[in-house]
């Protein structure tokens, strides 16, 4: 049974009000604490190590599979190994959020290990949200490690969200892909206080025709840091764009690496970076309209991070 | 009513010299007036806008709306006392749509359908644009529209515009002084618009003609005119040796 916490921790990583529609997996302080299968989609514990099999069949579409995850108990420390299955054809919406609530002194840490293997022709929508709160001295730790392989044809959107509340994130992401392959990735990300975010990308354009576009948008605010490492590497007739968009904000830090590795004469990369504070006019415009300078502020945060 | 009473903008020069931008500048506007202010390059049009608005305060003088002294005041205070200001660059914002630029300048959730009266108003086909965000793939021409579309939006008791002719071709233009055309009659309240466009010279009530000695004439269209084009600025312009861009007709 979910307690008010958990509860709220799940509206924020995964806007689940209710228990999702479809298939789903919530796994609470270390344990699953409910799940649901359908004729389309199955979820199996793993044997080995913690962690669960989410298999996806040919053909299966318009349909979600929710994997959330709370951890409400300070002090614990997990790592979690999820792998997806999904078939030739499908048409899915995969969301797996991570919430920490901390009020203890003791570090609470999870560390997801995602791996997809798209098949032929197969469209996947993920998104991933993590979220930090509690009022205690021990940190709300999150190191996810994502890893794609996407087959001819296949397409995959990554939605990958933190806004608040996590102190400590190494993230990493590995995409290999086929042919008429497609990756797009969306992260935004800001960070508070003394937190810690860095984000690794590697991409790796392996297919004809295979594409990726990575871009992040970050706001650092107090004395943050953030780092924004993403490298693509072309290995034939490709496309790929990565690209970092920033605002720094007060004593906060940024460094960001864009990297490109051409292995063909055909391969197209591009890669963008910029960090900038918020622009003095942007405010001013938003103060000839009514709005306080910190009003301004937030809405061109809001929008920015939108 | 707005009043400036001896307004002065003094700014330092690289060189440590101080130079006067404007120079003990008093005027007054009656409510319900449309009033282009024109003059040459450097004369302190753009300057004298942004005082108004409290975009820069004057070095010496006062300001007043209404009867209260707003010097002092900051911009969003005076926004929120019914100014409003369209800016000669207008600025983009990622991620900020049209609506909600516009929701934020009327301050209330506009529906979808008051919030295209408004940009249908400056000539843009509102479904396209309702949800665009305010970035880089707006043209200059566009944006314009935008921030004229914000200020109608405020509907404010002056609405003080700094060059609204700036960056839009002249195509594009000749129906924006339609929309200024009903803009002035639609408006309740007072219009100041800082122009060099013949066009909008034509639909104001008064034109106000600021050199860089002050403000030299205040008169109507026909009182005005054939002075700005008799000036030794005019014929300076013809010749090239430049120091007023002139009336563009």
């Amino acid at each position: 049974m979910l307690d008010s916490i958990s509860k709220r921790i799940l509206e924020e990583v995964a806007d689940l009000h209710t228990v999702p529609e479809g298939a789903y997996n919530i796994r609470v302080n270390g344990k699953s604490d409910s799940r649901n299968t359908t004729a389309n989609i199955d979820i199996t514990s793993k044997t080995d190590v913690s962690g669960i099999d989410i298999r996806i069949k040919d053909g299966t579409k318009k349909e979600s599979v929710h994997i959330p995850v709370v951890l409400s108990q300070s002090g614990l420390k997990e790592v979690v190994y999820n792998d997806f299955y999904i078939g030739e054809n499908c048409d899915v919406t995969i969301v797996a959020g991570c919430g920490i609530d901390n009020c203890g002194n003791q570090d609470s840490q999870h560390d997801g290990v995602h791996r997809f293997f798209i098949g032929r022709n197969s469209h996947i929508k993920y998104v991933e949200k993590h979220y930090g709160q509690g009022d205690g001295d021990g940190k709300r730790i999150l190191n996810p490690v994502t890893e794609l392989t996407l087959e001819e044809g296949a397409s995959a959107e990554l939605e990958m969200v933190q806004i608040k509340g996590v102190d400590s994130t190494d993230r990493k992401t590995y995409a290999k892909l086929g042919a008429g392959a497609r990756l797009v990735v969306r992260e935004r990300l800001m960070t508070h206080g003394d937190q810690y975010a860095v984000s690794y990308y590697e991409v790796s354009l392996d297919g004809e025709g295979s594409s990726a576009d990575v871009v992040s948008r970050s706001v650092a605010r107090d004395k943050s840091f953030q780092k924004f490492d993403s490298k693509i590497i072309g290995n034939t007739v490709c496309n790929g764009h990565t690209e970092c968009d920033a605002i720094i904000m007060d004593d906060a830090r940024i460094l960001a690496v864009p990297g490109l590795e051409a292995n063909s004469l055909e391969a197209a990369l591009i890669h963008e970076a910029a960090i900038g504070k918020i622009a003095g006019e942007q405010l001013m415009k938003l103060m000839t309209l009514g709005l306080t300078e910190a009003e301004a502020e937030e809405r061109i945060i809001n929008g920015f991070l939108k | 009513m707005l009043e400036l009473k001896n307004l002065t903008f003094t700014v330092e020069d690289e060189d440590g010299s101080r130079r006067d931008i404007l120079s003990d500048v008093s005027l007054t506007i009656e409510d319900g007036r449309f009033i282009v202010v024109t003059g040459p390059n450097g004369s302190g049009k753009s300057t004298l806008a942004k005082l108004i608005m409290g975009i820069e305060k004057p070095t010496s003088g006062r300001i007043f709306f209404d009867g209260e002294d707003i010097t002092e005041m900051s911009v969003t205070d005076r926004a929120r006392l019914g100014i409003s200001f369209a800016f000669q660059q207008p600025v983009r914002f990622k991620g900020i749509t049209v609506l909600d630029l516009l929701r934020i300048a009327s301050g209330r959730e506009l529906s979808v359908s008051e919030a295209c009266g408004y940009l249908s108003a400056v000539g843009l086909c509102a479904k396209d644009y309702i949800r665009r965000e305010t970035n880089a793939s707006l043209s200059g021409g566009e944006i314009k529209r935008i921030e004229i579309a914000t200020v109608l939006a405020r509907s404010t008791r002056l609405a003080v515009f700094d060059e609204p002719e700036a960056g839009i071709d002249l195509w594009s233009f000749q129906n924006l002084t339609h929309e200024f055309t009903k803009l002035r009659e639609n408006m309740n309240g007072s219009i100041m618009i800082i122009s060099h466009q013949e066009r909008i010279l034509d639909i104001a009530d008064e034109i106000i003609l600021l050199t860089d000695k002050g403000i030299a004439r205040r008169g109507t269209k026909d009182e005005i005119m054939p002075e700005i084009l008799g000036t030794s600025a005019a014929v300076n312009m013809c010749t090239g040796n430049q120091s007023f861009a002139g009336v563009i007709r």
